[in-house]
Protein backbone atom coordinates (compact mmCIF):
# COMPACT_ATOMS: atom_id res chain seq x y z
CA UNK A 1 0.00 0.00 0.00
CA UNK A 2 1.17 3.66 -0.98
CA UNK A 3 0.12 6.95 -0.11
CA UNK A 4 1.03 9.08 -3.19
CA UNK A 5 0.44 13.03 -3.02
CA UNK A 6 -0.21 14.47 -6.29
CA UNK A 7 0.58 18.36 -6.64
CA UNK A 8 -1.18 19.27 -9.53
CA UNK A 9 -0.84 22.37 -11.99
CA UNK A 10 -3.06 24.95 -9.76
CA UNK A 11 -1.60 23.73 -6.73
CA UNK A 12 -3.77 21.22 -5.30
CA UNK A 13 -2.55 18.45 -3.54
CA UNK A 14 -4.43 15.10 -4.18
CA UNK A 15 -3.83 12.37 -1.79
CA UNK A 16 -4.13 8.52 -3.68
CA UNK A 17 -3.92 5.69 -2.16
CA UNK A 18 -3.17 2.25 -4.04
CA UNK A 19 -1.65 -1.01 -4.22
CA UNK A 20 -0.61 -2.16 -7.39
CA UNK A 21 -0.30 -1.05 -11.12
CA UNK A 22 1.73 2.29 -11.67
CA UNK A 23 1.74 6.07 -10.07
CA UNK A 24 0.28 7.13 -13.72
CA UNK A 25 -2.63 4.64 -14.15
CA UNK A 26 -3.69 5.60 -9.91
CA UNK A 27 -3.59 9.65 -11.34
CA UNK A 28 -5.81 8.76 -14.48
CA UNK A 29 -7.92 6.59 -12.66
CA UNK A 30 -8.67 9.68 -10.36
CA UNK A 31 -8.65 12.40 -13.17
CA UNK A 32 -5.39 13.81 -11.51
CA UNK A 33 -4.87 17.07 -14.62
CA UNK A 34 -1.83 16.91 -16.30
CA UNK A 35 -0.78 13.24 -16.38
CA UNK A 36 -2.54 11.67 -19.60
CA UNK A 37 -0.70 8.46 -20.14
CA UNK A 38 -1.56 8.66 -23.64
CA UNK A 39 0.43 5.47 -24.71
CA UNK A 40 -0.74 3.55 -21.74
CA UNK A 41 2.12 3.05 -20.05
CA UNK A 42 4.75 2.05 -22.20
CA UNK A 43 7.11 4.86 -21.61
CA UNK A 44 6.44 6.32 -25.62
CA UNK A 45 4.82 9.17 -25.11
CA UNK A 46 6.40 11.18 -21.74
CA UNK A 47 2.75 12.69 -20.67
CA UNK A 48 3.06 11.53 -17.34
CA UNK A 49 5.84 13.24 -16.13
CA UNK A 50 6.41 14.55 -12.56
CA UNK A 51 8.78 16.22 -10.48
CA UNK A 52 9.70 13.93 -7.67
CA UNK A 53 9.89 16.18 -4.38
CA UNK A 54 13.96 15.94 -3.57
CA UNK A 55 14.00 14.43 -0.07
CA UNK A 56 11.69 11.84 -1.67
CA UNK A 57 13.93 10.69 -4.22
CA UNK A 58 15.37 7.49 -2.10
CA UNK A 59 11.68 6.48 -2.25
CA UNK A 60 11.57 6.31 -6.37
CA UNK A 61 15.35 6.18 -7.09
CA UNK A 62 16.49 7.53 -10.23
CA UNK A 63 15.07 7.92 -14.14
CA UNK A 64 16.70 4.82 -15.82
CA UNK A 65 18.53 5.19 -18.98
CA UNK A 66 15.18 4.96 -21.45
CA UNK A 67 13.21 7.23 -19.44
CA UNK A 68 16.16 9.97 -18.85
CA UNK A 69 16.18 9.79 -22.98
CA UNK A 70 12.35 10.10 -23.71
CA UNK A 71 12.34 12.96 -20.87
CA UNK A 72 14.61 15.09 -22.85
CA UNK A 73 10.95 15.77 -25.03
CA UNK A 74 9.49 17.01 -22.08
CA UNK A 75 9.38 19.97 -20.82
CA UNK A 76 11.11 21.84 -17.69
CA UNK A 77 12.64 17.92 -17.34
CA UNK A 78 15.06 17.88 -14.59
CA UNK A 79 17.36 15.49 -11.76
CA UNK A 80 14.27 15.16 -10.17
CA UNK A 81 12.00 14.40 -12.97
CA UNK A 82 10.56 10.80 -13.52
CA UNK A 83 7.83 9.49 -16.10
CA UNK A 84 5.37 7.66 -13.78
CA UNK A 85 4.07 5.12 -15.59
CA UNK A 86 7.67 3.69 -14.52
CA UNK A 87 7.01 3.80 -10.91
CA UNK A 88 5.54 1.04 -9.63
CA UNK A 89 3.32 1.33 -6.66
CA UNK A 90 4.38 -0.61 -3.74
CA UNK A 91 5.02 -0.01 0.28
CA UNK A 92 8.79 1.54 -0.91
CA UNK A 93 6.84 4.46 -2.36
CA UNK A 94 4.40 5.57 0.51
CA UNK A 95 4.18 9.20 1.40
CA UNK A 96 5.90 10.04 -1.78
CA UNK A 97 5.16 13.79 -3.16
CA UNK A 98 4.78 14.23 -7.15
CA UNK A 99 4.70 17.42 -8.68
CA UNK A 100 2.65 17.07 -12.09
CA UNK A 101 4.97 18.80 -14.59
CA UNK A 102 3.85 21.84 -16.51
CA UNK B 1 -18.93 36.18 -19.23
CA UNK B 2 -16.19 33.86 -20.15
CA UNK B 3 -17.58 31.44 -22.86
CA UNK B 4 -21.30 32.28 -21.63
CA UNK B 5 -22.34 31.92 -25.23
CA UNK B 6 -21.54 28.30 -25.36
CA UNK B 7 -23.77 27.42 -22.48
CA UNK B 8 -26.09 24.98 -23.07
CA UNK B 9 -24.81 24.06 -26.56
CA UNK B 10 -24.35 20.72 -27.72
CA UNK B 11 -21.21 18.90 -28.90
CA UNK B 12 -21.84 15.43 -29.96
CA UNK B 13 -19.32 12.97 -30.58
CA UNK B 14 -19.43 9.99 -32.79
CA UNK B 15 -16.83 7.43 -31.24
CA UNK B 16 -15.05 7.32 -27.94
CA UNK B 17 -12.34 5.69 -28.23
CA UNK B 18 -8.47 7.77 -27.78
CA UNK B 19 -9.36 10.60 -30.27
CA UNK B 20 -13.53 11.04 -29.38
CA UNK B 21 -12.83 10.53 -25.66
CA UNK B 22 -9.66 12.65 -26.26
CA UNK B 23 -11.73 15.31 -27.88
CA UNK B 24 -14.38 15.48 -24.85
CA UNK B 25 -11.90 16.26 -22.05
CA UNK B 26 -9.78 18.32 -24.02
CA UNK B 27 -13.27 20.70 -24.65
CA UNK B 28 -13.78 20.84 -21.15
CA UNK B 29 -9.92 21.85 -20.80
CA UNK B 30 -10.63 24.86 -23.50
CA UNK B 31 -13.77 25.97 -21.64
CA UNK B 32 -16.46 24.18 -23.68
CA UNK B 33 -19.70 25.14 -21.42
CA UNK B 34 -22.03 22.85 -23.00
CA UNK B 35 -23.28 19.35 -23.04
CA UNK B 36 -20.62 16.89 -24.36
CA UNK B 37 -22.07 13.57 -25.52
CA UNK B 38 -20.29 10.72 -26.60
CA UNK B 39 -21.60 7.78 -28.34
CA UNK B 40 -19.75 4.14 -28.94
CA UNK B 41 -21.28 0.87 -30.74
CA UNK B 42 -18.80 -0.52 -28.48
CA UNK B 43 -20.37 -2.02 -24.87
CA UNK B 44 -16.74 -1.43 -22.60
CA UNK B 45 -15.55 1.62 -20.66
CA UNK B 46 -13.33 3.43 -23.75
CA UNK B 47 -9.86 1.86 -23.25
CA UNK B 48 -6.09 1.86 -25.02
CA UNK B 49 -6.30 -0.35 -27.90
CA UNK B 50 -2.59 -0.82 -28.07
CA UNK B 51 -1.65 -2.98 -25.57
CA UNK B 52 -4.40 -5.38 -27.02
CA UNK B 53 -1.72 -7.12 -29.01
CA UNK B 54 0.59 -6.66 -26.42
CA UNK B 55 0.58 -7.21 -22.77
CA UNK B 56 -3.44 -7.61 -22.64
CA UNK B 57 -3.30 -10.46 -24.45
CA UNK B 58 -0.52 -12.27 -22.58
CA UNK B 59 -2.08 -10.91 -19.49
CA UNK B 60 -4.14 -13.57 -17.05
CA UNK B 61 -8.17 -13.65 -18.45
CA UNK B 62 -8.95 -11.46 -14.91
CA UNK B 63 -6.94 -8.64 -16.30
CA UNK B 64 -9.08 -5.35 -17.00
CA UNK B 65 -8.45 -3.10 -19.69
CA UNK B 66 -6.77 -0.01 -19.26
CA UNK B 67 -9.11 2.85 -19.59
CA UNK B 68 -8.50 5.87 -21.19
CA UNK B 69 -10.03 7.79 -18.56
CA UNK B 70 -11.70 6.14 -15.41
CA UNK B 71 -15.85 6.14 -15.24
CA UNK B 72 -15.86 8.84 -12.56
CA UNK B 73 -13.96 11.26 -14.80
CA UNK B 74 -16.66 11.37 -17.36
CA UNK B 75 -18.72 12.37 -14.35
CA UNK B 76 -16.67 14.53 -12.80
CA UNK B 77 -16.10 16.19 -16.41
CA UNK B 78 -20.00 16.46 -16.91
CA UNK B 79 -19.39 14.60 -20.37
CA UNK B 80 -22.37 11.97 -21.38
CA UNK B 81 -20.96 8.85 -22.30
CA UNK B 82 -23.44 6.82 -23.92
CA UNK B 83 -21.91 3.00 -24.74
CA UNK B 84 -23.54 0.24 -26.56
CA UNK B 85 -25.31 2.81 -29.13
CA UNK B 86 -24.47 3.00 -32.85
CA UNK B 87 -24.85 5.77 -34.92
CA UNK B 88 -26.75 4.98 -37.87
CA UNK B 89 -26.98 8.26 -39.79
CA UNK B 90 -25.98 12.28 -39.80
CA UNK B 91 -28.26 14.61 -40.96
CA UNK B 92 -26.51 17.89 -41.26
CA UNK B 93 -29.30 19.89 -42.71
CA UNK B 94 -31.38 19.44 -39.56
CA UNK B 95 -27.92 19.29 -37.62
CA UNK B 96 -28.75 15.69 -35.80
CA UNK B 97 -28.24 12.36 -35.50
CA UNK B 98 -29.88 9.20 -35.64
CA UNK B 99 -29.28 6.16 -33.72
CA UNK B 100 -29.57 2.94 -33.36
CA UNK B 101 -32.42 3.21 -31.17
CA UNK B 102 -34.53 4.85 -33.52
CA UNK B 103 -34.09 8.09 -31.45
CA UNK B 104 -32.33 11.22 -32.30
CA UNK B 105 -29.87 13.78 -31.11
CA UNK B 106 -29.46 17.42 -31.58
CA UNK B 107 -26.16 19.22 -32.03
CA UNK B 108 -24.17 22.74 -32.55
CA UNK B 109 -20.69 21.51 -33.11
CA UNK B 110 -20.62 17.34 -34.51
CA UNK B 111 -17.52 15.66 -34.14
CA UNK B 112 -16.84 11.96 -36.31
CA UNK B 113 -14.26 9.30 -34.52
CA UNK B 114 -15.57 6.64 -35.96
CA UNK B 115 -11.78 5.04 -36.73
CA UNK B 116 -11.25 2.28 -38.64
CA UNK B 117 -12.29 -1.66 -38.65
CA UNK B 118 -9.90 -4.66 -39.97
CA UNK B 119 -10.13 -5.61 -43.61
CA UNK B 120 -11.31 -9.00 -43.99
CA UNK B 121 -9.83 -10.15 -47.54
CA UNK B 122 -12.18 -12.01 -49.81
CA UNK B 123 -10.23 -15.61 -49.34
CA UNK B 124 -12.71 -18.54 -50.21
CA UNK B 125 -13.78 -20.11 -46.94
CA UNK B 126 -11.76 -17.86 -44.33
CA UNK B 127 -15.74 -16.43 -43.68
CA UNK B 128 -17.41 -19.61 -42.89
CA UNK B 129 -14.17 -20.94 -40.98
CA UNK B 130 -14.51 -21.42 -37.73
CA UNK B 131 -12.53 -19.46 -35.14
CA UNK B 132 -11.02 -16.68 -37.60
CA UNK B 133 -10.32 -13.69 -35.39
CA UNK B 134 -9.48 -10.28 -36.11
CA UNK B 135 -7.84 -7.32 -33.62
CA UNK B 136 -9.53 -4.19 -32.75
CA UNK B 137 -11.60 -4.74 -29.66
CA UNK B 138 -11.65 -5.93 -26.66
CA UNK B 139 -14.45 -8.39 -27.93
CA UNK B 140 -12.07 -9.64 -30.53
CA UNK B 141 -9.36 -9.78 -27.43
CA UNK B 142 -11.62 -12.48 -25.42
CA UNK B 143 -12.93 -14.59 -28.58
CA UNK B 144 -9.04 -15.36 -29.45
CA UNK B 145 -8.81 -16.33 -25.53
CA UNK B 146 -11.62 -18.26 -25.70
CA UNK B 147 -10.42 -20.17 -28.64
CA UNK B 148 -7.13 -20.60 -26.87
CA UNK B 149 -9.11 -21.82 -23.68
CA UNK B 150 -7.01 -23.22 -21.14
CA UNK B 151 -4.38 -25.30 -23.22
CA UNK B 152 -3.33 -22.33 -25.14
CA UNK B 153 -0.70 -24.56 -27.53
CA UNK B 154 -2.93 -24.46 -30.08
CA UNK B 155 -1.82 -23.89 -33.75
CA UNK B 156 -2.29 -20.19 -34.69
CA UNK B 157 -1.48 -18.99 -38.35
CA UNK B 158 -1.74 -15.26 -38.60
CA UNK B 159 -2.35 -13.93 -42.09
CA UNK B 160 -0.20 -10.78 -42.27
CA UNK B 161 2.65 -8.88 -41.33
CA UNK B 162 2.01 -5.57 -39.82
CA UNK B 163 3.01 -4.31 -36.88
CA UNK B 164 -0.31 -5.74 -35.68
CA UNK B 165 -0.11 -8.79 -36.86
CA UNK B 166 3.80 -9.35 -35.70
CA UNK B 167 2.85 -8.15 -32.08
CA UNK B 168 -0.09 -10.93 -31.98
CA UNK B 169 2.50 -13.32 -33.30
CA UNK B 170 5.12 -12.76 -30.33
CA UNK B 171 2.42 -12.60 -27.66
CA UNK B 172 0.54 -15.66 -28.53
CA UNK B 173 4.13 -17.31 -29.14
CA UNK B 174 4.35 -16.33 -25.01
CA UNK B 175 1.89 -17.84 -23.94
CA UNK B 176 2.62 -21.06 -25.60
CA UNK B 177 0.58 -21.35 -28.83
CA UNK B 178 2.22 -22.37 -32.06
CA UNK B 179 2.50 -19.42 -34.21
CA UNK B 180 2.83 -19.45 -38.19
CA UNK B 181 2.73 -15.59 -39.53
CA UNK B 182 2.19 -15.33 -43.66
CA UNK B 183 3.15 -12.40 -45.57
CA UNK B 184 2.23 -11.84 -48.96
CA UNK B 185 4.68 -9.49 -50.14
CA UNK B 186 8.49 -9.88 -50.12
CA UNK B 187 8.93 -8.88 -46.75
CA UNK B 188 7.08 -8.18 -43.54
CA UNK B 189 6.34 -4.79 -42.81
CA UNK B 190 6.67 -3.75 -46.56
CA UNK B 191 5.05 -0.96 -46.66
CA UNK B 192 6.48 1.02 -43.48
CA UNK B 193 10.24 0.28 -42.83
CA UNK B 194 13.54 -0.46 -44.53
CA UNK B 195 14.76 -3.95 -45.67
CA UNK B 196 16.85 -3.79 -42.20
CA UNK B 197 14.36 -3.57 -39.76
CA UNK B 198 12.18 -5.98 -41.61
CA UNK B 199 15.04 -8.52 -41.68
CA UNK B 200 15.58 -7.67 -38.02
CA UNK B 201 12.04 -8.87 -37.09
CA UNK B 202 11.81 -11.20 -39.34
CA UNK B 203 15.17 -12.89 -37.19
CA UNK B 204 13.80 -11.99 -34.12
CA UNK B 205 10.85 -13.97 -34.70
CA UNK B 206 12.35 -16.59 -35.89
CA UNK B 207 14.53 -16.73 -32.98
CA UNK B 208 11.48 -16.89 -30.80
CA UNK B 209 10.08 -19.75 -32.61
CA UNK B 210 7.72 -18.39 -34.87
CA UNK B 211 7.35 -19.01 -37.98
CA UNK B 212 7.37 -16.09 -41.00
CA UNK B 213 6.81 -16.95 -44.78
CA UNK B 214 6.76 -14.77 -47.05
CA UNK B 215 5.46 -14.52 -50.38
CA UNK B 216 2.31 -16.63 -49.40
CA UNK B 217 -0.90 -15.55 -51.09
CA UNK B 218 -3.40 -17.31 -49.29
CA UNK B 219 -6.34 -18.41 -51.78
CA UNK B 220 -8.38 -20.45 -49.53
CA UNK B 221 -8.92 -21.79 -46.37
CA UNK B 222 -10.59 -25.08 -46.25
CA UNK B 223 -12.03 -26.99 -43.27
CA UNK B 224 -9.85 -30.12 -42.07
CA UNK B 225 -11.95 -32.11 -39.15
CA UNK B 226 -11.49 -29.85 -36.38
CA UNK B 227 -9.19 -27.67 -38.23
CA UNK B 228 -8.89 -26.18 -41.23
CA UNK B 229 -6.18 -25.96 -43.98
CA UNK B 230 -4.48 -22.23 -44.96
CA UNK B 231 -4.14 -22.66 -49.00
CA UNK B 232 -1.38 -20.79 -50.51
CA UNK B 233 -0.85 -19.43 -54.38
CA UNK B 234 2.62 -21.47 -54.58
CA UNK B 235 0.53 -24.73 -53.46
CA UNK B 236 1.31 -24.87 -49.67
CA UNK B 237 -1.00 -25.69 -46.89
CA UNK B 238 -0.60 -24.67 -43.37
CA UNK B 239 -3.07 -26.70 -40.71
CA UNK B 240 -4.56 -23.94 -37.96
CA UNK B 241 -6.65 -24.63 -35.37
CA UNK B 242 -7.12 -20.31 -35.05
CA UNK B 243 -7.09 -18.08 -37.92
CA UNK B 244 -5.86 -14.15 -36.85
CA UNK B 245 -6.03 -11.81 -39.92
CA UNK B 246 -3.99 -8.38 -39.80
CA UNK B 247 -3.87 -7.37 -43.44
CA UNK B 248 -5.06 -3.52 -42.47
CA UNK B 249 -7.75 -1.23 -41.91
CA UNK B 250 -10.51 0.24 -43.58
CA UNK B 251 -11.62 3.60 -42.45
CA UNK B 252 -14.90 3.88 -40.98
CA UNK B 253 -16.43 7.06 -43.74
CA UNK B 254 -19.91 5.85 -44.16
CA UNK B 255 -21.49 7.91 -41.93
CA UNK B 256 -19.76 11.16 -43.58
CA UNK B 257 -20.22 9.26 -47.27
CA UNK B 258 -24.07 9.34 -46.79
CA UNK B 259 -23.94 12.85 -45.37
CA UNK B 260 -21.90 14.25 -48.62
CA UNK B 261 -18.51 14.96 -46.62
CA UNK B 262 -15.93 15.30 -48.88
CA UNK B 263 -13.80 11.98 -48.53
CA UNK B 264 -10.26 10.93 -50.00
CA UNK B 265 -8.42 8.44 -48.76
CA UNK B 266 -10.48 9.46 -45.28
CA UNK B 267 -12.60 12.33 -44.26
CA UNK B 268 -10.90 15.36 -45.74
CA UNK B 269 -10.56 17.99 -42.88
CA UNK B 270 -8.35 20.94 -42.54
CA UNK B 271 -5.75 22.19 -40.71
CA UNK B 272 -8.22 23.00 -37.63
CA UNK B 273 -9.58 19.38 -38.18
CA UNK B 274 -13.04 20.33 -39.63
CA UNK B 275 -14.60 18.67 -42.89
CA UNK B 276 -16.33 20.15 -46.02
CA UNK B 277 -19.82 20.26 -44.31
CA UNK B 278 -20.37 23.56 -41.81
CA UNK B 279 -19.91 22.72 -37.80
CA UNK B 280 -18.71 18.70 -38.46
CA UNK B 281 -15.59 17.50 -37.45
CA UNK B 282 -13.56 14.82 -38.18
CA UNK B 283 -10.83 13.00 -35.92
CA UNK B 284 -8.27 10.32 -35.39
CA UNK B 285 -7.71 7.33 -38.00
CA UNK B 286 -10.51 8.32 -40.37
CA UNK B 287 -8.64 11.56 -41.29
CA UNK B 288 -7.36 12.51 -44.24
CA UNK B 289 -5.57 15.90 -43.20
CA UNK B 290 -2.48 17.73 -44.14
CA UNK B 291 0.67 17.58 -42.20
CA UNK B 292 2.37 20.90 -42.22
CA UNK B 293 5.81 19.91 -41.99
CA UNK B 294 5.63 16.97 -44.27
CA UNK B 295 3.88 19.33 -46.48
CA UNK B 296 1.30 16.75 -47.94
CA UNK B 297 -1.89 15.32 -47.28
CA UNK B 298 -1.72 11.71 -45.51
CA UNK B 299 -3.91 9.18 -43.15
CA UNK B 300 -2.26 8.28 -40.15
CA UNK B 301 -3.09 5.00 -37.46
CA UNK B 302 -1.94 6.25 -34.51
CA UNK B 303 -1.96 7.23 -31.00
CA UNK B 304 -0.08 10.50 -31.79
CA UNK B 305 -2.33 11.66 -34.42
CA UNK B 306 -5.72 10.78 -32.57
CA UNK B 307 -4.68 12.40 -29.50
CA UNK B 308 -3.17 15.49 -30.76
CA UNK B 309 -5.85 16.23 -33.96
CA UNK B 310 -8.63 16.01 -30.75
CA UNK B 311 -6.53 18.92 -28.80
CA UNK B 312 -6.50 21.00 -32.37
CA UNK B 313 -10.40 20.35 -32.82
CA UNK B 314 -11.21 20.93 -29.40
CA UNK B 315 -9.59 24.23 -29.25
CA UNK B 316 -11.33 24.99 -32.79
CA UNK B 317 -14.50 24.07 -31.55
CA UNK B 318 -13.97 26.82 -28.82
CA UNK B 319 -13.09 29.57 -31.00
CA UNK B 320 -9.28 29.71 -30.51
CA UNK B 321 -7.30 28.91 -33.97
CA UNK B 322 -4.45 26.51 -33.48
CA UNK B 323 -3.42 24.52 -36.70
CA UNK B 324 -2.44 21.16 -36.39
CA UNK B 325 1.28 20.53 -36.86
CA UNK B 326 3.28 17.76 -35.17
CA UNK B 327 5.67 15.28 -36.64
CA UNK B 328 4.09 11.98 -36.24
CA UNK B 329 5.63 9.12 -33.67
CA UNK B 330 4.94 5.71 -33.11
CA UNK B 331 5.94 2.75 -31.16
CA UNK B 332 5.16 -1.20 -31.48
CA UNK B 333 6.69 -3.71 -28.64
CA UNK B 334 7.82 -7.25 -29.73
CA UNK B 335 8.64 -9.39 -27.06
CA UNK B 336 11.68 -7.55 -25.36
CA UNK B 337 12.13 -5.16 -28.31
CA UNK B 338 11.12 -1.44 -28.42
CA UNK B 339 10.65 0.12 -31.52
CA UNK B 340 9.96 3.72 -32.07
CA UNK B 341 9.18 5.69 -35.22
CA UNK B 342 9.09 9.49 -35.10
CA UNK B 343 8.18 11.21 -38.96
CA UNK B 344 6.97 9.78 -41.94
CA UNK B 345 9.42 7.69 -43.85
CA UNK B 346 7.99 7.91 -47.38
CA UNK B 347 9.74 9.13 -50.52
CA UNK B 348 13.27 8.50 -48.78
CA UNK B 349 15.80 7.97 -51.05
CA UNK B 350 18.82 7.16 -48.73
CA UNK B 351 19.28 5.99 -44.89
CA UNK B 352 22.24 5.67 -42.18
CA UNK B 353 22.16 2.93 -40.27
CA UNK B 354 23.60 3.38 -36.80
CA UNK B 355 24.25 0.17 -34.81
CA UNK B 356 25.37 0.71 -30.88
CA UNK B 357 27.94 -1.64 -29.35
CA UNK B 358 25.67 -3.20 -27.19
CA UNK B 359 24.94 -6.49 -25.38
CA UNK B 360 21.32 -6.13 -26.54
CA UNK B 361 20.05 -5.00 -29.73
CA UNK B 362 19.91 -1.16 -30.12
CA UNK B 363 20.66 0.39 -33.30
CA UNK B 364 18.52 2.93 -35.72
CA UNK B 365 17.71 3.94 -39.52
CA UNK B 366 17.95 7.28 -40.27
CA UNK B 367 15.51 8.22 -43.50
CA UNK B 368 16.72 11.06 -45.87
CA UNK B 369 15.58 12.48 -48.75
CA UNK B 370 18.80 13.57 -49.91
CA UNK B 371 20.46 16.11 -46.95
CA UNK B 372 16.82 16.32 -45.41
CA UNK B 373 15.79 14.18 -42.43
CA UNK B 374 12.50 12.55 -42.78
CA UNK B 375 11.89 9.82 -40.09
CA UNK B 376 13.99 7.92 -37.65
CA UNK B 377 13.20 4.29 -36.47
CA UNK B 378 15.19 3.42 -33.58
CA UNK B 379 15.34 -0.21 -32.13
CA UNK B 380 15.62 0.20 -28.14
CA UNK B 381 17.03 2.89 -28.63
CA UNK B 382 15.16 6.29 -27.26
CA UNK B 383 17.99 8.30 -27.44
CA UNK B 384 18.04 7.93 -31.33
CA UNK B 385 14.33 8.65 -30.97
CA UNK B 386 14.55 11.11 -29.14
CA UNK B 387 17.42 13.29 -31.21
CA UNK B 388 15.55 12.18 -34.18
CA UNK B 389 12.66 13.97 -33.49
CA UNK B 390 14.66 16.86 -32.43
CA UNK B 391 16.37 17.41 -35.63
CA UNK B 392 13.32 17.02 -37.78
CA UNK B 393 11.24 19.32 -35.60
CA UNK B 394 14.48 22.24 -36.65
CA UNK B 395 15.47 20.77 -40.24
CA UNK B 396 18.50 20.38 -38.80
CA UNK B 397 21.60 19.31 -41.23
CA UNK B 398 23.15 16.23 -40.39
CA UNK B 399 26.90 15.10 -41.19
CA UNK B 400 25.95 11.38 -42.10
CA UNK B 401 29.19 10.05 -41.98
CA UNK B 402 29.62 10.83 -38.27
CA UNK B 403 26.42 9.37 -37.54
CA UNK B 404 26.95 6.67 -39.14
CA UNK B 405 29.96 5.82 -36.86
CA UNK B 406 28.94 4.52 -33.28
CA UNK B 407 32.93 5.65 -31.88
CA UNK B 408 31.37 8.75 -32.53
CA UNK B 409 29.17 9.65 -28.69
CA UNK B 410 25.39 10.13 -29.62
CA UNK B 411 25.10 13.66 -28.95
CA UNK B 412 23.59 16.23 -31.15
CA UNK B 413 26.41 18.32 -30.97
CA UNK B 414 28.61 15.93 -32.70
CA UNK B 415 26.53 15.37 -36.05
CA UNK B 416 25.11 18.89 -36.57
CA UNK B 417 26.68 20.74 -39.93
CA UNK B 418 25.61 24.31 -41.09
C1 LIG C 1 -4.22 -4.10 -31.71
C2 LIG C 1 -3.81 -2.69 -31.99
C3 LIG C 1 -2.54 -2.24 -31.63
C4 LIG C 1 -2.16 -0.92 -31.87
N1 LIG C 1 -0.92 -0.49 -31.47
C5 LIG C 1 -0.58 0.81 -31.62
C6 LIG C 1 0.66 1.30 -31.11
O1 LIG C 1 1.47 0.57 -30.56
N2 LIG C 1 0.92 2.63 -31.24
C7 LIG C 1 0.04 3.48 -31.82
O2 LIG C 1 0.32 4.69 -31.91
N3 LIG C 1 -1.13 3.04 -32.34
C8 LIG C 1 -1.46 1.73 -32.24
N4 LIG C 1 -2.66 1.28 -32.73
C9 LIG C 1 -3.52 2.22 -33.46
C10 LIG C 1 -4.38 3.03 -32.53
O3 LIG C 1 -5.04 2.21 -31.62
C11 LIG C 1 -5.36 3.84 -33.35
O4 LIG C 1 -4.63 4.74 -34.14
C12 LIG C 1 -6.35 4.59 -32.48
O5 LIG C 1 -7.15 3.71 -31.78
C13 LIG C 1 -7.20 5.54 -33.32
O6 LIG C 1 -8.17 6.13 -32.54
P1 LIG C 1 -9.55 6.62 -33.11
O7 LIG C 1 -10.31 7.11 -31.94
O8 LIG C 1 -9.31 7.50 -34.26
O9 LIG C 1 -10.26 5.35 -33.74
P2 LIG C 1 -10.71 3.97 -33.09
O10 LIG C 1 -9.82 3.61 -31.98
O11 LIG C 1 -10.89 3.03 -34.21
O12 LIG C 1 -12.13 4.29 -32.46
C14 LIG C 1 -13.27 4.55 -33.19
C15 LIG C 1 -14.47 4.27 -32.31
O13 LIG C 1 -15.64 4.66 -32.99
C16 LIG C 1 -16.66 3.74 -32.73
N5 LIG C 1 -17.62 3.85 -33.83
C17 LIG C 1 -17.38 3.70 -35.15
N6 LIG C 1 -18.51 3.92 -35.87
C18 LIG C 1 -19.48 4.20 -34.96
C19 LIG C 1 -20.87 4.52 -35.06
N7 LIG C 1 -21.46 4.60 -36.25
N8 LIG C 1 -21.56 4.73 -33.93
C20 LIG C 1 -20.96 4.67 -32.70
N9 LIG C 1 -19.65 4.38 -32.56
C21 LIG C 1 -18.92 4.15 -33.66
C22 LIG C 1 -15.94 2.41 -32.67
O14 LIG C 1 -16.68 1.48 -31.91
C23 LIG C 1 -14.63 2.80 -31.99
O15 LIG C 1 -14.67 2.63 -30.60
C24 LIG C 1 -3.07 -0.03 -32.51
C25 LIG C 1 -4.33 -0.50 -32.89
C26 LIG C 1 -4.72 -1.79 -32.64
C27 LIG C 1 -6.08 -2.25 -33.05
S1 LIG D 1 2.41 6.94 -19.99
FE1 LIG D 1 3.50 7.23 -21.84
S2 LIG D 1 5.51 7.55 -21.09
FE2 LIG D 1 4.41 7.19 -19.27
Amino acid sequence: MAKVTFITNNNEAIVLEGTTGSVMALAVAHNVKGIDGDCGGVCSCATCHVHVKPEDMVKTGQASEIEMDMLELADNSNEYSRLCCRLELSDDLDGVVLTVAK
Amino acid sequence: MLHSKHNKKKCVIIGASHAGVNCAFALRKEGWQGEIILYDSDPELPYHRPPLSKTYLTSAPSDVLSPLKSADSYVREDIQLNLGLTVTAINAKEQNITLSNNTSQSYDTLVIATGARPIIPKIPGLADAKNVFQLRTAADVAGIRNALGSKPNKNVVVIGGGYIGLEIAASLKKIGASVTVLERENRILERVTAPEISDFFQTLHQKNGVDIFTHKNVTVVEKENNTVKVVCDDGSTFTADIIIVGVGIQVNTELAKQANIEIENGIKVDASARTSTKNIYALGDNTYHYNAHYKKYVRLESVQNAVDQAKVAAASICEKEVAYDTIPWFWSDQYDVKLQIVGLSNGYDNIVIRIEDKEQPCFSIWYFNGSVLLSVDAINNAKAYVMGTKFIKTNQLINKEKLADSSIEFKPANFITQ
